[in-house]
């Protein structure tokens, strides 16, 4: 018996990722989200009998930038097809999709697993295809339909099935969103539908090389459940195998609320598509230098840029994720270090900190864009520039960063006309150092009797005196020297 | 060898009824149809590159721009059922979609 061998899933995912263009795939209606009910539409996304689709160009760039990007063959020549279904949000009673000659084939994605090694995921193919409508089933006894979605362009990225877990399959769908942001061809929201994720799972022994039967597990559509509707849906199937019993090929929708996977109603032909090319768009022929004029779009990767943060500026890894997670992000941070006086270590490492903690903090304060923030990435830098060459305190900093908010001001305007440059007057220092000193007489008798932390009180009380000006590392030496005579 | 059971899956598929005799006759008329393209089969087409469409056209593109389509009020128009904003259809379940 074999039942306590351990089992190993099997996972594919196929993602579905709206594009960011302004008009639809195959009609002139705007894209635009959250207008008034079935004001989005044409004769020809309403299905009407007797119209043309024509393919929007930009669909066709961002599928080649999201091929490139993830090392496809770019396919000379594609074709469109017709994937036949009935339902209420597709007029049509089809959904203009690809089947036999997909634009991109074969490619791969790189995801890192836990112990910080990198994985190569395979990508099956990517094609070009429309959105349906929406049906809204809670508003009416009947089913009301919002034709506004119908023919937004789509691409269905599917990969082969080389996932092993539910963490690697979250982290090639946190890959998938980093990559269509990074490319700007869709907003990677998942909870808004603008990223959905189906995937195929099966289970079989560790070293089996055959495949289990899978089923497909619907809705997978928020980061915060894809791993856990997947391991779900494995310990079903090993429970189900250990006891004995068949997996059923099957497609299973996950329900967030409940937190488990219910069958879809079985039915035999609901994937009996009927696919055939669609006779009312020509083929798609991709040039060369069409492909090559793309390539030269691509921006740089996140893992690429991740390695030269690493690399260039000694940013540690952690940094390093935090600045490329957005490409927004990404792009202030270098803007900032690109404008910096002194560009070493110690600044790019202070313009890091900047950027993970203040910048993003008013950030998600404000719910605003990083392109929307304030303080553009020179002024940023002109304030780590007096930082580190010792005109202002960091402590200042905290406040002058406040002043450059709400003013917009450079920070050299607002530290002169503030008074906020740092005081390393050694004189004033000792002076303001001795007033404390003899004003604390019970704290020097604990400090000298060997309780040091009432050093952080004495640094605090000089502060108070210079108005927070005082240059910290001298009231630490002088400080230090006093009491130690 | 299409039979009454393939007629019936079709007809299902494209939400069509028939009757008894009606499934009979399309049985017989589709063997009719395929064994008429089967001829095709007689000639070599090892060489020959499948043919998805009779025009010789590729690459009939639009650029990426908004034009204004129909109001709502038009779109609705000739819907059988509808509200003020929305077609109505009988109620489907949720989950049913293909896609
Ligand atoms: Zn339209």
């Amino acid at each position: 018996m074999s039942q306590h061998r351990p089992y190993e899933p099997v996972i594919g995912l196929e993602v579905h990722a709206q594009l960011l263009t302004r008009s639809k795939a195959f009609c002139s209606c705007s894209t635009e989200f959250g207008n008034d009910p079935n004001s989005n539409v044409c004769p020809v996304c309403l299905g009407l009998p007797g119209v043309l689709p024509v393919l929007n160009a930009r669909v066709v760039e961002f599928v080649i930038r999201m091929g490139l990007a993830t090392h496809c063959t770019i396919a000379r020549k594609s074709v469109f097809a017709r994937k036949n279904y009935f339902y209420p949000d597709l007029p049509k009673g089809y959904q203009i999709s690809q089947y036999e000659d997909p634009i991109c084939t074969d490619g791969f994605v790189e995801i890192e697993l836990e112990d910080g090694s990198k994985k190569n995921i395979g990508i099956t193919r990517i094609h070009m295809e429309e959105d349906a409508g929406k049906s809204i089933h809670d508003l009416d006894v009947d089913t009301l339909v919002d034709v506004n979605r119908c023919g937004v362009p789509l691409i269905e990225i599917v990969s082969k099935p080389d996932l092993r877990s539910p963490h690697e399959a979250y982290q090639y769908l946190s890959a998938m969103k980093q990559i269509v942001t990074y490319l700007g061809i869709c907003d990677g929201n998942m909870e808004e539908g603008s990223l959905r994720c189906d995937a195929n799972v099966s289970v079989r022994p560790v070293g089996s090389v055959t495949l289990g039967t899978k089923t497909e597990l619907k809705n997978l559509n928020s980061f915060r459940f894809v791993e856990k509707a997947l391991q779900y849906e494995i310990n079903r199937q090993i429970a189900l195998l250990e006891s004995g019993g068949q997996v059923v090929q099957e497609t299973l929708l996950w329900n967030p609320d409940q937190g488990v996977a219910i069958p879809m109603r079985s039915k035999e032909e609901a994937h009996d598509y009927r696919y055939f090319p669609e006779p009312d768009l020509v083929p798609v022929l991709v040039p060369e230098e069409q492909i090559e004029s793309v390539r030269k779009t691509l921006p740089e990767f996140p893992m690429a840029r991740r390695d030269r943060y690493i690399a260039e500026y000694s940013l540690p890894k952690y940094d390093a994720d935090i600045l490329t997670e957005s490409r927004d992000l990404a792009e202030y941070f270098e803007a900032t270090v690109r404008a910096l006086k002194r560009r070493n270590p110690e600044t790019a490492k202070m313009a890091s900190n900047w950027t993970m903690t203040d910048v993003l903090r008013v950030v998600r304060e404000r719910h605003i864009e990083i392109r929307d923030f304030p303080i553009q990435p020179e002024r940023l830098a002109g304030m780590i520039d007096l930082i580190a060459d010792g005109t202002i305190s960091s402590k200042i900093a905290k406040d002058l960063f406040e002043e450059m908010l709400a003013s917009g001001d450079h920070p050299g305007i607002i530290v002169k006309a503030k008074g906020l440059v740092q005081v390393s007057d050694e004189g004033a220092i000792e002076r303001a150092v001795a007033e404390v000193l003899e004003k604390n007489p019970e704290q020097v008798l604990k400090y000298k009797s060997g309780k040091h932390q009432v050093f952080g009180y004495f640094v605090g009380e000089t502060m108070k005196i210079m108005k927070g000006k005082a240059n910290p590392k001298l009231v630490n030496d002088i400080l230090k020297k006093k009491l130690e005579s | 060898m299409v039979t009454v059971k393939d007629v019936e899956h079709i007809a299902k598929l494209a939400r069509l009824e028939f009757s008894e005799e009606e499934k009979q006759k399309f049985t017989h008329q589709l063997n009719r149809i395929l064994e008429y393209v089967e001829k095709l089969n007689q000639l070599d087409t090892a060489t020959v590159e499948p043919l998805s469409h009779v025009i010789d056209l590729q690459n009939r593109m639009r650029d990426d721009v908004v034009r204004p389509g129909l109001t709502a009020e038009e779109a609705l128009m000739n819907a059988p059922a509808k509200t003020d904003k929305f077609f109505k259809v009988p109620k489907t379940v949720k989950g049913e979609e293909g896609g």
